[in-house]
């Protein structure tokens, strides 16, 4: 059994539908990346699943985490997930810590809510911890605010207050997109190091294949507000289905060429307020056809391992990305 | 550190320096205080003999510096009416005032602040739209306004508390009243703006998501956050504990330094309506300086002096 499973999810913000069922699962010790352009809802999936969405946004579906049920769950019991089996990281670190407390103390409270130590076990035990995820003289360090910390050494406090509570489940939601092309690579190999040591499950939330690739084990494409895609990672890189996932591969920026971007998919992620009816892709879409204008494909098993929704999905073998995009 | 501390001194004192010009300025070209002291048919040798005797015929420039040379001695001169040295006027009045200024004080603390609060964690809540409401009637009825209203129901209708004057505790409480409605209001408001701004913040998602109880969320992330923007609230409100009260005082004859600068002014008694304005300019730049450091202690960002980038 899947340690999370998602099953139907929807969230809408007054009135606004922006997930339209999500259905996803993590099995224990897995990497599973979530992948699409900003606005897609990969955020809001994870938020949502572990109650973090202000007030104001309506959830339905069905999110368990060890066969108990999150959504509409009492705050007590949300509470002993989050941190403890769940840990979440965000994808600005420098404000994600709170800037009026040191850094070492609000590594300390995760040792306290998750592990019950306080003084000085707590001191000894983060400053371990910040070792562990790479901040030098982390003796010294310990008593500073974030605001004495770059980026990625936030990050880095961050991760360290994330293995605080032994989480069964790191969710890295875009851990990298704010920091430095160096310390992306130096995060995204932390993190393959500790699920390599701690073998906790993760989620990669990123809106680049790329990283996810070097991380994860298999992946989930998400379209305004759906998975319209997945497969494990091989796979995936070598026979994208859906037009949007190969436009999605075109996209990554191809540094050994000397070239940035090959190609944008041309358009925009619709607006939730105005989708197109069908499947939100068919207006960017070179293979969109009447149908895909007229209905929403579902989320089908196309190959043994993947699933993909598209009514005219990409031939495996298909080379020619001319035949995609007009 | 220190050298920051000695420029904000330096800020202060200037500061103070530049309200005293202003109003000896103001206040020797507005009016001559022998005509109002003496009365208009006074006779024109009596006139001369006070306009002497207070050194009002010397050039304007020299009267400034004898004055400035005075307060540097900590001799704020003599009332004109009086006789009697102006700051023990003044000084004389304030307790009066203060008497009136911190129980309100501590009022629009104690019920603005957690009534802020309790909005921004209730939001559209019938108890916030309570809140929004009385703030917004709290600070826009003028306090002269309010004053009369109150004097009105609660000494003309119903005859339970005095209209005005200083003759025991419930004299206090019509001035009181006034003075903190409306400040209650802004304190609610402020505060409420202050923490929905705070818990919108990434760090609030992170506590949550570290699972602590909403309580602690509240306690130990949000408030403390949210304390740097009160404070400046705060800091305005501490330093007009001894200007805060010239309408209010005026409305229910409360003998404290409101009613004394009113009377002063009319009167041209000079020094003590100067020393009245230097009391105020300096409980003003005191309030300041409490309040950047109150910044410093609240939030380490604004600490100076060591470590930042
Ligand atoms: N708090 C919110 N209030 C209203 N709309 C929101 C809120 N959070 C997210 N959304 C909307 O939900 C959609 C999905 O957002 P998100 O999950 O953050 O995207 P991403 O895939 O970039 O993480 C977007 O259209 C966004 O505007
Ligand atoms: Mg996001």
């Amino acid at each position: 059994m899947s340690f999370v499973s998602v099953r139907d999810l929807k969230v809408a913000f007054d009135g606004v539908q922006v997930l339209h069922g999500i259905n996803l699962d993590v099995r224990r010790g897995e990497a599973v990346g979530l992948v699409g352009e900003s606005g897609c809802g990969k955020s809001v999936t994870w938020l949502a699943a572990l109650g973090l969405l202000p007030g104001k946004a309506k959830v339905s579906g069905s999110v368990t985490v060890d066969g108990q049920e999150l959504i509409g769950a009492s705050p007590r019991r949300i509470e002993a997930v989050r941190g403890a089996k769940i840990a979440m990281i965000f994808q600005d670190p420098s404000s994600a810590l709170n800037p009026v407390h040191r850094v070492g103390r609000q590594i300390c409270e995760n040792l306290r809510l998750h592990r019950g130590l306080r003084g000085d076990a707590a001191r000894t035990e983060a400053i371990r911890l910040m070792d562990i995820v790479g901040i030098p003289s982390a003796n010294t360090r310990f008593d500073l605010y974030p605001h004495e910390f770059s980026g990625g050494q936030c990050q880095r406090v961050l991760i360290a207050m994330a293995l605080a509570g032994a989480p069964d489940l790191l969710i890295a939601d875009e851990p990298t997109t704010a920091l430095d092309a160096t310390i992306q690579a130096q995060i995204l190999d932390l993190l393959s190091n500790l699920r390599r040591q701690t073998g906790m499950a993760m989620v990669f939330i990123s809106h680049d294949l790329g990283a996810v690739s070097t991380v994860c084990d298999r992946a989930a494409v998400m379209y305004a507000g759906r998975i319209i895609e997945a497969n494990d990672i091989k796979q995936l890189f070598a026979a994208p289905r859906h037009p949007y996932t190969r436009g999605l591969f075109d996209a990554i920026p191809d540094l050994d060429a000397g070239r940035a971007r090959l190609s944008l998919i041309p358009g925009t992620v619709p607006d939730p307020k105005r989708l197109p009816q069908g499947c939100a892709f068919a207006p960017r879409c070179a293979r969109a056809g009447d149908l895909c204008r007229e209905y929403q494909p579902e989320l089908k098993e196309q190959t043994s391992t993947g699933l993909t929704a598209c009514f005219h999905p990409i031939p495996i073998g298909s080379a020619n990305r001319q035949e995609v995009f007009a | 550190m220190l050298k920051f501390t000695l420029a904000k001194l330096a800020r202060a004192l200037l500061t103070i320096l530049l309200v005293m010009s202003f109003a000896f300025i103001v206040l020797r070209l507005s009016g001559d205080p022998a005509q109002i002291m003496l009365g208009p048919d006074a006779p024109q040798d009596a006139v001369d003999a006070f306009r002497a005797r207070w050194g009002l015929d010397d050039p304007l420039w020299q009267q400034y510096l004898a004055y400035l040379k005075q307060i540097m001695t900590f001799d704020f001169g003599i009332s004109m009416r009086d006789q009697s040295p102006a700051i023990d006027l003044v000084l004389e009045r304030v307790p009066a005032t203060l008497a009136l200024t911190i129980p309100a004080l501590l009022l629009k603390i104690a019920i603005g602040i957690p009534a802020g609060i309790y909005a921004a964690l209730h939001r559209e809540s019938i108890a916030d739209r309570g809140v929004i409401m009385f703030a917004i009637f709290g600070f826009t009825i003028p306090s002269f306004v309010l004053g009369l209203v109150l004097v009105l129901i609660f000494a003309v209708n119903l005859g339970w508390l005095p209209a005005g004057g200083q003759d025991g505790w419930e004299y206090a409480i019509l001035p009181i009243a006034t003075m903190s409605i409306g400040g209650i209001g802004i304190f609610a408001r402020f505060t409420r703006s202050a923490m929905i701004e705070v818990l919108g913040q990434p760090y609030i998602r992170t506590a949550m998501a570290k699972g602590l109880p909403w309580r602690e969320v509240v306690w130990k992330h949000a408030l403390p956050n949210a304390a740097v923007p009160i404070v400046t609230l705060l800091g305005f409100m501490v330093g007009a504990l001894i200007a805060g009260a010239i309408v209010v005082e005026s409305i229910f004859s409360w003998p404290g330094i409101g009613r004394l600068i009113v009377v002063s002014v009319a009167n041209r008694d000079l020094a003590v309506v100067q020393c009245v304005l230097l009391v105020i300019a300096a409980s003003m730049v005191m309030a300041n300086l409490l309040v950047d450091f109150a910044y410093g202690v609240l939030d380490p960002r604004l600490r100076h002096g060591h470590g930042a980038h």
